[in-house]
C-alpha cells in the first residue's frame, strides 16, 4: 500500500521536478506499519549497500519510515545548496562520500548541530563543529583482475603501479581505469587528497597519460569491467563497493606507500523537518550495533593493520575539517582539473 | 555574659559584611577587567592566525596568462583550522573588486579600505553569525597584469570567545579563591582581635564585687586604651569608696567625743543645784553644740570636696574670684565677729584648671582656721610666681605646732580641744592635690602663711 503510494509520489515528483538528478528513491517502511515520521535521507551510497543498516534502524524505531533518495555526489551537493537557500525542500539527513562538499555545506551554515555521547566519542578527524560526522571507514584501493594480471605484476604500491605503466605500457594500454574527477565528487576528493601527497601524484598523472588510462564514472561500472577483463587495473576505487559487488576474480590492494581512508559524512540540514529522528538515525549508525551492521556491508573497514599488513604510518584518513574547503576552491579546482584534462586528453 | 558575646558577634558580622561588600565590588571589577583582558588577548591571538592565513593565500597568487590565479594553500586553512569549530569564508578579488575565487559573500564593506594600509581588520556578520575579517592587499605590476588583488579571510568567533571565556574564568577562579581566603583570614583575624574583649568580660564578671584593683593591660593597643580607661575608672571608684568609708568612720569617730562631752555637760547641768551654776553649764553646753555644728560643716565640706574633685572636670578658674567670694560671703564674721579680713589681689587674672566649688571650700577652711587659731590681722590673697599660682591666707600668729603639721593628711588629726585645725587643712590639702598642686606652709615676717599652690593654666600665663 505504502509502496504503491510512494511510487505514485515518485512519479509525481519526477514529472513536477525534472531538474532533480536523483538516481533512485526507495522506501524502508516503518516496522509498525503506520509511520508517524517519514525520514528523508539523501545519500550518495548505493541503496543496496546501506539497506541492512536502514532496516535495522527501522526495526528499532517502529514509528519511523525512511525515504531513501540516492544521488550523484555533485547533484546532491547542488541540491543541498539550493535546499539551504530554501529553494527546494530540505532533507532530514544528507549522507555523502564527497566529504569536501559536506564540509563546504557546513561552512555555509547549512547544517544544524547535535551532540550525544556517541558523537562526542568520535575521533577528532571524524567530526566538525558538531554538525558533520564521519560514519563509515573505507579504504581507497587498487583493484585488479586476478586471472589476467600475473601475481608478479600486481602493484602493491603506487611506485609499482608507476613502474608497471612505464615498463609494460603495451599490455596495460587502455586497460587502467579511475574515476572521472569532473563527474564524480568522490573521484575529485581522492585526486585532491593524492595531490596533497604531491610527488607521486604528478608521476601518476604522467603514467596515466602514457598508458592512456580511462577516466570514467561510477564505482559499480568500474568494478564490473575489471571483473570482465575490460580493464585490468582500477586505481582509487572505494573498497566497500568492491566487497559489496563481490566478484570472483577481483584482487584488492591497499597501497603500502599510503592508503587513503574515507569516512562518509552525515549531516542534519538546518531546517530539517524531523531533526530528532535524523539524530536517532545518526546515533544508530554510530552505535556498536549500527557499526557492526555497516561492517557487514563493508562500509566499516574493521581489518587492523596486522591482518592487512598495512602499517599504521601508511594510513591516511581524509580528515573532516576546514582544510577540505581548499578542495572546493574554484582556482584550485581549475588547476587540478586542467592538469587532469591534459592527462586524459578529453 | 551573653550580652558580651552578642556584642562580639555583631562587631564580627559588621566587619564581615564590610569585607563581603569590598569583595563583591572588587569581584565585579575583576570580572569585568579579566573579561575585557581575555577578549583582547583572544582577539590578538586569532587575528594573527587570520592575517597569517590571508598572507599565505596572497603569497600563492601568480599571474598566469594575464590573470591572477590563486593556488590556495592547505597550510592557510590548517592555520584557520586551529580555531577548530569556526566557520571560514574567503575571497580573492581583482582590482575592480571582481571575485576571482572563493565565496562571493566575503567582500570589503564600503569605505573600509583606507589607502596606504595593505592589511586591515573589520567585524562583519557571516551567515547571521558575528565574525572577524581581515583583508590583505597584494600589488601586482607584471607586463600583462597590474593592479591590486585583495585577499579577504573571515572566521566566526567561537574559538575567540571560548579563549576569552577560558582566560577570564581562570582569572576569576583565582580571584574567587583569593576572595574566599580573604574572607577566612578576615574572619580569623577579627575573631582573634575580639578575643581579649571576651577575656576581659570573663575576668570582670568573675571578679569579687569589691575587687577594684587594675586589670592586666597586656592586650592589643586598641583594647588597651579601653582597659586603661576602665582601670582609671575603677581607681576613681575605689578612691571614692575609700573616701566614703573613711568619711563615715571619721565622722563616727569625731562625733563620738563632742557628743559624749555634750552628754556630760547636760548631766552636770541636771545635777547642778544653784541656778547660776546651771546657767554656766548650759553656756558650756551651747558652746559644745556650736562646736559640733562647726564640725559637721567641715565634714560636709570635706564630703563635698571629695565628691567634686573626683567627678567635676577641671575648668579654668580665676583664683581672684575665689578669694573675693570667700571674703564677700562673710561667713567668718559668725566665727570671729569684729575681725577684719584684708583682700590682697592684683589687677591680672590668675587662672588655674580646677573646680570652683572645691577651691572655695578649701579657701574658706584656710580662712576659718586662721581666724580661729591665728592672730589678726588676717589677709587673704592671690599671687603668681612664674608657673605657680597660689591662693594664700596669712595671719600674725605662729601657726600650728610642727607636730600638727607633720600629722597633716592623716586621719583623726583633730583633737577635740584644738577645735578642727587638722580637718580644715586636710580638706585644703586634698583639693590642692586633686588639681596637681600642693598645700604649702610658710612662716613669714608677718606671721604664718598657708597657701594652696597650683600650676598656672595657659590662659593667665600670657
Amino acid at each position: 500500500m505504502i509502496r504503491n503510494l510512494l511510487r505514485i509520489l515518485v512519479a509525481v515528483l519526477a514529472t513536477q521536478a525534472p531538474v532533480t538528478a536523483q538516481e533512485a528513491v526507495e522506501l524502508v517502511p516503518a516496522a509498525a506499519g503506520e509511520a508517524a515520521t517519514a525520514l528523508v535521507v539523501r545519500s550518495t551510497t548505493d541503496y543496496l549497500i546501506l539497506r541492512p543498516a536502514l532496516q535495522a534502524f527501522v526495526a528499532k524505531n517502529p514509528m519511523v519510515s525512511v525515504i531513501y533518495e540516492q544521488w550523484g555526489s555533485n547533484a546532491l551537493y547542488a541540491n543541498s545548496l539550493s535546499a539551504c537557500k530554501g529553494e527546494v525542500a530540505q532533507a532530514d539527513a544528507v549522507f555523502s562520500s564527497a566529504i569536501h562538499q559536506m564540509v563546504d555545506l557546513v561552512n555555509r551554515a547549512c547544517a544544524s548541530p547535535y551532540r550525544s555521547d556517541l558523537t562526542a566519542a568520535l575521533a577528532p578527524s571524524r567530526i566538525w563543529r558538531d554538525e558533520l560526522w564521519g560514519v563509515t571507514h573505507e579504504a581507497a584501493v587498487i583493484i585488479y583482475n586476478t586471472s589476467l594480471v600475473p601475481e608478479s605484476e600486481v602493484p602493491r604500491t603506487r611506485f609499482a603501479l608507476l613502474d608497471l605503466m612505464r615498463q609494460r605500457g603495451q599490455t596495460y594500454q587502455d586497460k587502467i581505469a579511475t574515476y572521472d574527477i569532473e563527474a564524480s565528487g568522490l573521484g575529485y576528493l581522492f585526486a585532491f587528497a593524492d595531490s596533497l601527497e604531491a610527488t607521486t601524484f604528478g608521476a601518476l598523472l604522467e603514467g596515466f597519460a602514457r598508458s592512456r588510462a580511462i577516466a570514467t564514472c561510477c564505482s559499480a561500472e568500474i568494478i564490473k569491467r575489471v571483473a570482465t577483463g575490460r580493464y585490468l587495473i582500477a586505481y582509487n576505487v572505494l573498497g566497500s563497493y568492491v566487497d559489496a559487488i563481490a566478484s570472483e576474480n577481483i584482487g584488492v590492494i591497499k597501497p603500502e606507500d599510503y592508503t587513503l581512508f574515507l569516512s562518509r559524512a552525515y549531516m542534519i540540514p538546518r531546517g530539517a523537518r524531523n531533526p530528532a529522528a535524523s539524530a536517532d538515525l545518526l546515533d544508530f549508525l554510530l552505535s556498536s550495533e549500527g557499526q557492526s551492521v555497516l561492517a557487514k556491508s563493508k562500509l566499516v573497514d574493521l581489518e587492523d593493520s596486522e591482518a592487512t599488513g598495512l602499517p599504521i604510518s601508511a594510513r591516511r584518513d581524509i580528515r573532516i575539517e576546514p582544510t577540505l574547503l581548499v578542495a572546493g576552491d574554484q582556482h584550485r579546482r581549475l588547476r587540478l582539473i586542467g592538469q587532469w584534462r591534459s592527462t586524459f586528453k578529453k | 555574659m551573653t550580652e558580651a558575646i552578642a556584642t562580639q558577634r555583631s562587631l564580627l558580622s559588621r566587619v564581615m559584611i564590610a569585607v563581603f561588600a569590598v569583595l563583591t565590588i572588587g569581584g565585579i571589577i575583576v570580572a569585568l577587567a579579566s573579561w575585557s583582558y581575555g577578549r583582547a588577548a583572544a582577539r590578538q591571538a586569532y587575528d594573527r592566525l587570520l592575517v597569517g592565513a590571508a598572507q599565505d593565500i596572497a603569497e600563492s597568487i601568480n599571474v598566469i596568462d594575464g590573470a591572477p590565479l590563486a593556488d590556495l594553500p592547505v597550510s592557510a586553512f590548517a592555520l584557520l583550522g586551529l580555531a577548530s569549530n569556526d566557520r571560514i569564508t574567503y575571497a580573492v578579488r581583482g582590482p575592480s573588486g571582481n571575485l576571482l575565487t572563493g565565496h562571493n559573500t566575503a567582500r570589503i564593506p564600503e569605505g573600509r579600505h583606507r589607502p596606504g594600509s595593505d592589511t586591515f581588520f573589520y567585524d562583519e556578520r557571516m551567515q547571521g553569525e558575528p565574525a572577524r575579517f581581515v583583508a590583505v592587499v597584494r600589488r601586482f605590476a607584471e607586463r600583462n597584469f597590474s593592479g591590486n588583488v585583495s585577499v579577504i579571510v573571515g572566521q566566526t568567533l567561537q574559538a575567540r570567545n571560548a579563549m576569552a571565556f577560558d582566560l577570564a574564568s581562570r582569572a576569576m577562579t583565582a580571584a574567587a579563591f583569593a576572595g574566599v581566603a580573604l574572607i577566612l583570614i578576615a574572619f580569623l583575624v577579627v575573631r582573634s582581635a575580639m578575643r581579649p574583649l571576651g577575656r576581659i568580660a570573663d575576668e570582670l564578671s568573675a571578679r569579687d564585687p569589691y575587687d577594684l584593683t587594675p586589670m592586666e593591660t597586656n592586650v592589643p593597643a586598641e583594647v588597651g586604651v579601653m582597659l586603661v580607661a576602665l582601670n582609671r575608672f575603677m581607681l576613681r571608684l575605689e578612691r571614692q569608696v575609700d573616701s566614703m568609708r573613711h568619711l563615715i568612720s571619721d565622722t563616727a569617730h569625731q562625733l563620738r567625743t563632742p557628743v559624749a562631752a555634750i552628754r556630760a555637760q547636760a548631766e552636770l547641768a541636771l545635777e547642778q543645784e544653784p541656778p547660776e551654776r546651771q546657767a554656766q553649764r548650759l553656756q558650756h553646753l551651747l558652746r559644745r553644740t556650736r562646736s559640733l555644728g562647726d564640725l559637721l560643716d567641715q565634714i560636709l565640706s570635706r564630703a563635698l570636696v571629695i565628691h567634686r574633685t573626683d567627678n567635676a572636670p577641671p575648668v579654668p578658674v580665676d583664683l581672684r574670684d575665689i578669694a573675693l567670694a570667700v571674703v564677700e560671703e562673710r561667713d567668718h564674721e559668725l566665727i570671729a565677729p569684729g575681725i577684719e579680713v584684708e583682700l590682697v589681689i592684683g589687677p591680672d587674672p590668675v587662672v588655674v584648671m580646677a573646680d570652683e566649688i572645691s577651691l572655695g571650700e578649701a579657701a574658706k577652711n584656710l580662712l576659718v582656721n586662721a581666724m580661729r587659731h591665728g592672730k589678726p590681722p588676717i589677709r587673704i590673697g592671690v599671687s603668681l610666681d612664674g608657673i605657680t599660682a597660689s591662693l594664700w591666707v596669712e595671719d600674725a600668729g605662729t601657726g600650728p605646732s610642727s607636730d600638727v603639721l607633720s600629722r597633716l593628711g592623716k586621719r583623726f588629726e583633730r583633737s577635740v580641744v584644738s577645735g578642727g585645725t587638722g580637718l580644715g587643712l586636710s580638706i585644703a590639702q586634698s583639693v590642692a592635690e586633686a588639681f596637681a598642686g600642693r598645700l604649702h606652709f610658710d612662716r613669714t615676717s608677718r606671721g604664718f602663711c598657708a597657701a594652696i599652690e597650683l600650676p598656672v593654666s595657659g590662659e593667665s600665663a600670657t
